[in-house]
């Protein structure tokens, strides 16, 4: 099997490229680190990857809130063929490929509208706004993965540790109704639990105050996913906030890595979908 | 005619969204201890010219904000029905304003307009539900919202409400003014000190001469100049010598008398003799072991050592502390970006910012003393300063990985604000040494980044003065994060692809220095400041020259590679411009449009100004040790010990500072099972695939120096180092060769003796001259190298008659190999029935301990750093760490072994049972527990492991007792029980004494 083609995006203001970069790569994928401006213009073509991912960062330095500077770029840039990247992605995403945004790159797809996108009309359902702590947080926190709906390829069996970093990850939804969609289809993939394993509300389990405890949601394809948490964090087992005392007490602790392995399940889940559904260049997986 | 203006507004929907507006409203409780009723804010963009009207609708509809969470509109912000008062913040002309940059940016996207055509302007409108008076709005706008001097207020009634007048910039014709300089020395006084340039009269006199001399008179008249000097080139030599620039106090001449040991002594440099000298000491036994990685030290932006087969570690740590006294915000944010220029122009350039340290000295949070004029409350310096470190290092991606927080009244005119930068790079670059600065007649001088303005004039001369009530306005500055990452992505590149020969930032001094500093290097430099691309026009030539407006590097680049390299600025969206060229002249030539308007000679640029010569003396303080209570509550005084601002958990801090961007950050500032346990040093694994790492620590003790400012940096500097060797670290040593650098950092008052403004600089001095000592010495005998360094000597504030000074304080910033980070330790208990052990030897020294400070008092017995009995010491503890003997290991610090014993214990959520018998029966109960004596840690080891552990250490090492599966920390000595405390409150206690006043 071919190793899958990843884009992982950088440029205007995104700091986390090398890091995902580095945990694709782990994960056994094909990695290309492109500069925003490359793909605006019109350098680098999105039909050599099969995932792009935006990583996270600082776009445009969040002034006038997280992503949403880069995400107007991508919806109002002209490019040199005169259509604007946001078409490309949508096109993109239509043809099989998948997306995949990390906290700002969260930020920035759901800005676009392309997650949850639960009505297919590319619009702006949720936001991503200020902690309710009203302070920026860098803390390891507990998920769960949902088992059933288009995310349910990456469904872990136990919850799974992987640090937040960010000042505006709180979920909003942008009215009920859309709330309900997100329900009814289960895009709500992966969410902030208690100790107990269930969905925290409360500070700091739930580290902004997100709407159904979610740390993470995906569009009704299964192609776009988008999670504040950082996988690329958690890519070796020795960068867990307790490795010491793991490696101690756990026999299995150089195989547990759970940010390598939920980018392992995506790889997967890729492969799987792209045999399965379709056919073309981006089927060959 | 329709007005070629257009404002916009966005507000958030509701109440519940308005965080800022809530953060006003309890701060203004606060602080002022006023109820402002609900508070709700507004953001007014006035851009100039209008957009079309599509533009404008696709602003409305989702460019200018989200509209999920708020309203967008044009016109200004609409009054809030209940709202009585309003108070409008905008940044004075020429302050960096990120959201007006973002702004146009996006405009540019939807328009077909570059973004430098198109003028943004952002107002803040905060509107308020009480009726308040004028009085008390301005208090809110001042104390609350803003700053004066960056911002300019407005405020009234709600109903009173008006959109913002239009900024001017003053309209002024660039000149250049020529100086008429032989004068009598009262006047050269008065021309330094009107023109702000910190020179003295000796430095005047030269200055005089020089233009004086036949020889320079007929150079200068060949190029047009007659025979005053110009603004230009007296602002390029005030700058070039500032104290900050030149260390003039650091590399005088000193008379020292100790009067201790009867002797009278000439120091020739401090830095020479102490500072270089124990880095010449150190690099001699290196070479004798045959060890090559200590490559680059002093003469750069930073120091260079290598890392492994391909790469170079950088690390260079700055203070930030006079503008951070003015803004703490912008102090802090434009310290950590500029120190982070350090690194990255440092040989070729570029690299890889591989993290960020602080180091935060403050006055107390809860002082309730009355401010001097001009000076900002403790807290409020603390609040602002640590959200400057956050925004800077994590907007960049550059993770916070370590740091400290001292807390001492002193300190509540000037902070100290240390800000420290790793970086790794490339050994070489298309066979090129990375380290290495070469330059060649003929090469161009390009400014990339940020554009010119009138802020930060005079910074460099400013810092080398002390703080008053005048100190000018135009040194505070506001970083642009956004605009250094842009800035580094490019430059980054550009080094690798080889276009660039080589690098500087611009800090102090602006291009003045950055030019003036690599003209040195090649022999000569010629710059027309009327290419140097300006916020705004209007601006003076010598302001051009100086200005320090940030976010800004000077490339030299060959005339063949300009071309592209100006093409790859494009495609990162950087300014870059080609100012000058370097030439072989040995002047240093500015021109301004086709004038000549400075000639220097470089020779006496860099080495005409005259030699200091200071007095200095030492007097050991008079002190006795304390008589204390008979009977001493232990319980009580741990809990008081957890919860002193100078012991208690940094978590409420370090949790709002990025520490894992990049991934590397293997020990992390909070580890342990709870993600709470405090860490020693941070350890770095730059690349997933190798096991190589990087350990990173910080020593300080100003604490000591009341006592003597020998054991205080003694102490700081075995503080680094043994937090380095509690992580896994070693020494240097003829059997292997993990690298070490360290950054040595003094922050000291005014040292220089004045009958009248400074009765006892000789003392002062006479403290630093020891401080420089205790550095040499315990360098040398740990063969540590300091790598790189800065000397803040003018730490004083004054106000009404009064002086705030900050007590002589160093910091020693560590950097050091390590060869498998699997290998490396954290602080806390790892499991029940593990050994606890005290490795190290404890003094009767509570002198200058948070311990007796309870009491109010000094005690006289110091600390005392023993380096030969440490280094062995140290030895012994790698040998336990490379044959995985130990579970965890921490240094012991503030509060001594009962505070590094909890910590551990919280660290892991697991009990300890330990005996302190063995220890209080040579020197005391108190001793003990709460001695600070130096090199020592607290270890645990498995039992499986104890035999090895004790017949490698032998006396070294003294068993305590043992982790339990107990959820309580119980301390007994001699079968007395002193400690029965849980760890759930113990952690309560201990982590909840600082959020209170962030």
């Amino acid at each position: 099997m071919m190793a899958p083609q990843v884009f992982v995006l950088s440029g205007m203001g995104i700091n986390c490229e090398r890091e995902t970069a580095a945990a694709l790569r782990l994960a056994g994928a094909s990695v290309d680190i492109v500069h925003i401006s490359s793909l605006l213009l019109g350098r680098s073509s999105l039909q050599d990857a099969q995932l792009v991912v935006f990583p996270g960062g600082f776009s445009f330095g969040d002034h006038l809130g997280a992503g949403q500077a880069l995400a107007n770029r991508i919806r109002y840039r002209q490019m040199p063929s005169s259509q604007t990247l946001f078409t490309e992605l949508a096109t993109f995403v239509d043809d099989g490929g998948f997306l995949l945004g990390i906290c700002n790159g969260f930020q920035v797809l759901a800005k676009l509208g392309l997650v949850p996108n639960t009505r297919g009309k590319h619009i702006q359902e949720v936001s991503l706004a200020e902690n309710l702590s009203g302070r920026y947080e860098n803390r390891w926190c507990r998920l769960a993965t949902a088992t059933d709906g288009p995310a349910r390829s990456l469904a872990s069996p136990e919850p799974i540790e992987l640090p937040v970093r960010h000042g505006e990850g709180r979920v909003v939804f942008r009215d009920r109704a859309i709330r309900q969609s997100v329900i009814d289809q289960s895009l709500n993939w992966l969410t902030y639990v208690s100790q107990d394993g269930v969905p925290a509300t409360a500070f700091p389990e739930n580290p902004n105050g997100a709407d159904l405890s979610c740390a993470g949601l995906c569009d009704p394809t299964g192609h776009v996913f988008g999670l504040m948490p950082h996988p690329e964090a958690f890519a070796t087992p020795y960068m867990h906030y307790n490795w010491p005392r793991r490696r101690r007490d756990e026999e299995s602790f150089e195989r547990k890595a759970d940010g390598l392995q939920l980018v392992r399940s995506l790889l997967r889940w890729m492969s799987q979908d792209g045999a399965n559904t379709l056919d073309g260049p981006r089927g060959t997986l | 005619m329709m007005p070629d203006i257009v404002v916009l507004s966005s507000a958030p929907r509701d109440w519940a969204h308005d965080r800022a507006g809530q953060r006003i409203s309890k701060q203004v409780r606060d602080v002022l201890r006023t109820d402002p009723g609900i508070v709700s804010t507004a953001t007014a963009y006035t851009i100039q010219p209008s957009p079309p009207d599509a533009v404008l609708s696709l602003l409305l509809d989702s460019g200018l904000g989200d509209t999920i969470l708020q309203t967008l509109h044009a016109g200004q912000p609409v009054r809030p029905r209940d709202a009585r008062s309003f108070i409008a913040t905008d940044r004075l002309p020429g302050v960096a304003d990120d959201r007006a940059l973002t702004l146009s940016t996006v405009l540019s996207d939807l328009w077909d307009l570059p973004p430098a055509k198109i003028s943004v302007h952002v107002r803040d409108v905060v509107w308020l539900q009480s009726v308040l008076d004028d009085d008390t709005l301005q208090s809110i706008a001042e104390q609350v919202i803003g700053n004066p001097l960056i911002q300019s207020f407005h405020f009234g009634a709600a109903k009173d409400y008006e959109g913002a007048a239009e900024t001017h910039f003053p309209d002024h014709q660039p000149a250049v003014t020529c100086i008429n300089l032989p004068i009598p020395d009262a006047d050269l006084m008065e021309l330094s000190n009107r023109r702000l340039l910190a020179l003295s009269l000796g430095e005047m006199r030269a200055i005089r001469d020089y233009f004086n001399t036949p020889s320079v008179q007929s150079l200068r008249a060949d190029a047009g100049l007659g025979i005053d000097a110009t603004d230009v080139e007296l602002e390029i030599l005030a700058q070039t010598w500032s104290e900050h620039c030149k260390h003039k106090e650091f590399r005088a001449l000193i008379e020292y008398t100790d009067l201790e040991a009867g002797k009278i002594s000439c120091i020739d440099s401090l830095f020479a003799t102490y500072i270089e000298g124990a880095t010449k000491h150190v690099a001699g036994k290196l070479r004798s072991w045959k060890h090559d990685w200590l490559l680059k030290v002093f003469n750069d932006n930073a120091g260079v050592v290598r890392f492994d087969d391909d790469h170079v570690f950088v690390w260079k740590v700055e203070t930030h502390n006079s503008p951070s006294a003015l803004d703490p915000y912008g102090g802090a944010i434009t310290g950590i970006l500029g120190n982070n220029r350090d690194p990255f122009g440092t040989g070729i350039g570029g690299g890889r910012l591989l993290f960020n340290t602080n180091v935060l000295c403050f006055g107390m949070p809860d002082s309730e003393k009355p401010l001097l004029s001009g000076q900002l409350h403790p807290r409020r310096i603390l609040r602002g300063v640590r959200k400057g470190i956050e925004d800077g290092g994590n907007q960049c991606g550059i993770p916070t990985v370590n740091g400290a927080i001292v807390f001492d009244d002193r300190y509540a005119g000037k902070p100290l604000v240390y800000c420290g930068t790793g970086s790794l790079a490339p050994q070489f670059i298309h066979g090129r040494t990375w380290w290495d600065k070469h330059i060649d007649a003929g090469d161009r001088i390009v400014m990339a980044g940020g554009r010119v303005g009138k802020d930060g004039i005079h910074g460099a001369t400013f810092s080398s003065s002390q703080l008053d009530e005048t100190s000018p306005r135009s040194a505070v500055q506001i970083g642009s994060p956004i605009t250094q990452k842009l800035l580094f992505d490019f430059l980054d590149a550009a080094c690798s692809l080889n276009l660039v020969k080589c690098s500087t930032d611009n800090g102090a001094g602006g291009l003045s220095s950055s030019v003036g500093e690599l003209a040195a290097l090649v022999g000569g430099a010629d710059v027309n400041t009327s290419l140097v691309p300006l916020k705004y026009a209007g601006l003076d030539p010598w302001e051009i020259f100086v200005s320090e407006s940030q976010e800004r590097m000077t490339l030299v680049v060959e005339p063949k590679h300009l071309g592209q390299l100006l093409e790859l600025a494009a495609f990162y969206e950087v300014e870059a411009t080609d100012i000058g060229t370097f030439t072989d002249t040995r002047h240093l030539i500015v021109r301004h449009a086709e004038d000549i308007v400075a000639c220097l000679s470089l020779e006496f640029l860099h080495d005409g100004v005259p030699r200091k010569r200071l007095d200095a003396e030492w007097v050991p303080p008079q002190v006795a040790e304390p008589v204390l209570p008979d009977s001493i509550d232990h319980k009580d005084v741990i809990e008081r010990l957890l919860a002193d601002l100078n012991i208690c958990s940094r978590e409420a801090v370090i949790r709002q500072y990025d520490h894992e961007v990049q991934a590397a950050t293997v020990i992390k500032p909070l580890m342990g099972p709870s993600a709470d346990g405090p860490q020693d040093a941070a350890v770095l694994q730059p690349d997933p695939t190798s096991v190589r790492g990087i350990a990173v620590s910080n020593g300080i003790a100003p604490q000591y120096g009341d006592l003597d400012p020998y054991c205080a940096a003694a102490g700081a500097f075995d503080e680094a180092v043994r937090q380095i060797i509690a992580v896994g670290g070693r020494l240097p040593g003829p059997d292997h060769d993990l690298f070490w650098s360290v950054n040595d950092n003094f922050c000291v008052p005014n040292s220089v003796f004045d009958p009248i403004a400074n009765p006892d600089g000789k003392r002062k001095l006479g403290a630093l001259v020891r401080m420089c000592q205790a550095t040499y010495d315990i360098a040398t005998a740990y063969a540590v190298p300091l790598t790189s360094g800065k000397d803040s000597m003018k730490n004083d504030f004054h106000a009404d008659g009064q002086t705030i000074s900050v007590p002589p304080t160093v910091l020693f910033s560590a950097a050091a190999g390590i060869a498998d980070i699997r290998c490396t330790m954290t602080t806390d208990f790892k499991a029940p029935g593990d050994a606890i052990y005290l490795v190290g030897e404890t003094y009767d020294e509570m002198g200058g301990s948070v311990f007796y400070r309870l009491f109010g008092e000094l005690g006289a017995h110091v600390p005392c750093v023993r380096p030969l009995q440490a280094r062995s010491l140290y030895e012994l503890v790698a040998q336990a760490t490379a044959r995985e003997l130990l579970e965890s290991c921490h240094d012991l610090s503030e509060g001594g072994l009962a505070i590094a014993l909890i910590e551990s214990a919280m660290g892991g959520r697991l009990g300890c049972s330990v005996s302190v018998s063995p220890i209080a029966q040579e020197v005391g109960l108190c001793a003990a527990l709460y001695a600070e004596s130096h090199s020592r840690f607290i270890v645990t080891v498995r039992p499986s492991h104890v035999p090895e552990f004790q017949a490698l250490m032998g006396s070294r090492a003294v068993l305590l007792g043992k982790v339990t599966s107990q959820d309580t920390v119980v301390i007994e000595n001699a079968d007395i029980t002193i400690l029965d405390a849980l760890v759930d409150r113990l952690a309560r206690v201990w982590k909840h004494a600082l959020g209170a006043h962030l």
